[in-house]
């Protein structure tokens, strides 16, 4: 274990950025995910990158857009209010189909809210994120060690797909320090025939836009980019099963909630209750089949957040309503405990014939 | 086996680096551990806490709710936390600072004078490192080498001036 190092998570995606070969960081201050744009500036300058901090996010994500332009890795970090503002950047990122890699460390809210953790900006991520017909590849790491591994995996994605693959992290994510190892070895494979990086006078102007007067024209781009989204799907779902084999109820939840959801299965499995996890890494695209899979033998499904029930929509469209979907949840920066969900377990337990 | 440490006391007292140094501890020694800050803005002049985590297995939630071990550098951090102390678990305390005593039982609670301590030997600001010392020799944890290990990484290179001095303040304590 010698390779591995302590890490904050915050920390932890600065770093695997610049692993995976991001030069461009652009960003605005904002707690609690400061640390992403603290370490940027002590290490780019160092290594020849750029990190700028812009006057806003609305600057930074059009920062972003101009480098994604170019084809070069970029990318912005901020948390919940400040992602509200850059969701204008993210449609139109979007409507030109360019790839980037956006961080949220979620803090509670609504409004300038609080800054404990939070996953109440679910909807905001994964039902698009800005105005018009798009998506964006939501990632939710649940580890340090995932922190760093889906910001690879992000850029490898933005690239593979030219859309926004953003990181739904929470405070107590960003916040902690776990065992990592960054031992990656990037290779960016795709190509950009697309970029605008100057003609040389060999070939036409490559045009980057999101404007497309033409109804029939913006039509047809978004049945193509949904036609890519639902190959994503096919594709690109990620999620962790854990003690799912005989599981009786089923728990769903993400990032930090899915460890707290842990300690409780943990301990109602030593009470005999049969009792496992669905954890979707990937937020969008939803992993569907094993809910699905789940409702045909489970009683329950808790979906355990950090928000008034926003993952619980896509939970109860995935397991199709066939058994009940519940909600253990605490909001405005507050965590449920291991305590709070086992309690929920056993109240779905002894709710059976 | 899972131990849950939990520091608390003023910002600036060196409540984060202390767990730091736990966490460290127990990754060289190849443990599953985690580390997690309060990072409100009670940190300004309040109580800064600090949730360390040491397990032979995958460490679930980050936080602490129930303590096995509680390192309390101020009053308002003893009062609120030595009730939420397991039943057979440790608590070290700055007496220092900390003039109550608890009336709990059941637990192992060692007061060390550590803020007076460090400041006799100049440096005031390493009762952190003794309150750490006390609790390796608590635990029956404290071994020279080992710690000297963690130290090299937990100081930045810079101030490596500082391990000595460090090494002595956590002896102060582990002599107590």
């Amino acid at each position: 274990m010698a390779d591995k190092i302590l890490m904050k998570g915050n920390e932890a995606i600065a770093e695997a950025a610049i692993k995976a070969g991001c030069m461009h960081y652009f960003g605005y201050p904002i707690t609690p995910q400061t640390e992403v744009a603290a370490y940027m500036a002590k290490k780019m300058p160092k290594i020849g990158g750029c990190f700028l901090q812009a006057e806003s996010e609305v600057a930074a994500i059009n920062m972003v857009y101009g480098v994604a332009c170019t084809g070069k890795r970029v990318m912005t970090s901020s948390s919940s209010p400040g992602i509200s503002l850059k969701s204008e950047g993210l449609s139109y990122l979007a409507g030109a189909d360019l790839p980037s890699l956006v961080v949220n460390v979620q803090r509670g809210g609504p409004g300038l809210g609080g800054i404990q953790p939070s996953q109440a900006d679910y909807f905001q991520a994964t039902k698009g994120g800005g105005h018009g017909d798009f998506k964006m590849i939501v990632l939710a790491p649940s580890s340090v060690q995932e922190m760093a591994d889906l910001t690879v995996k992000g850029f490898d994605l933005a690239d593979k797909y030219r859309m926004t693959a953003m990181i739904l992290a929470d405070g107590t994510m960003g916040q902690m320090m776990e065992p990592v190892s960054l031992d990656y070895e990037v290779k960016e494979t795709v190509d950009k025939p697309w970029a605008t990086t100057g003609t040389k006078l060999e070939r036409d102007h490559n045009i980057v836009t999101s404007l497309f007067l033409n109804p029939d024209e913006l039509e047809v781009l978004n049945f193509e980019r949904y036609d890519r989204y639902k190959y994503i799907e096919q594709n690109e779902v990620m999620y962790e099963e854990y003690l799912m084999d005989d599981a009786e109820i089923c728990i769903a939840a993400f990032g930090i909630a899915a460890r707290v959801a842990k300690n409780a299965i943990n301990e109602a499995r030593s009470q005999g209750i049969k009792v496992g996890l669905i954890r979707p890494i990937t937020l969008w695209p939803f992993p569907v089949a094993p809910f699905k899979k789940a409702a045909e033998k489970v009683k329950e499904i808790i979906s355990v957040e950090l928000s008034m029930g926003q993952m619980i929509e896509d939970v109860k469209l995935a397991s199709e309503c066939k058994v009940p979907v519940t909600l253990c949840n605490r909001t405005g920066g507050m965590i449920p405990s291991p305590e709070q969900v086992l309690e929920a377990i056993k109240k779905a337990n002894g709710g059976a014939k | 086996m899972t131990t849950q440490i939990l520091l608390s006391g003023f910002g600036g007292q060196g409540i984060l680096f202390t767990g730091k140094f736990l966490a460290y501890k127990g990754l060289l020694e190849d443990k599953n551990v985690s580390w997690l800050p309060s990072y409100g803005p009670e940190m300004r002049g309040g109580t800064a806490s600090c949730s360390v985590i040491i397990s032979d297995e995958e460490v679930g939630s980050p936080i602490i709710s129930e303590p096995d071990v509680l390192i309390a550098m101020n009053l308002p951090s003893f009062e609120k936390f030595v009730p939420t102390v397991k039943a057979g678990g440790i608590v070290i305390a700055d007496s220092s600072l900390i003039e109550t005593k608890t009336d709990r039982t059941d637990i192992d609670v060692h007061y060390i004078p550590a803020t007076s301590l460090a400041s006799e030997m100049g440096k005031q600001s390493l009762a952190n490192m003794v309150i750490l010392g006390k609790l390796l020799s608590v635990m029956k944890d404290f071994n020279e080498e080992n710690v000297k290990t963690v130290l090299a990484k937990v100081i930045p290179p810079k101030k490596a001036e500082m391990l000595e001095i460090n090494m002595q303040a956590m002896k102060l304590g582990t002599n107590y």
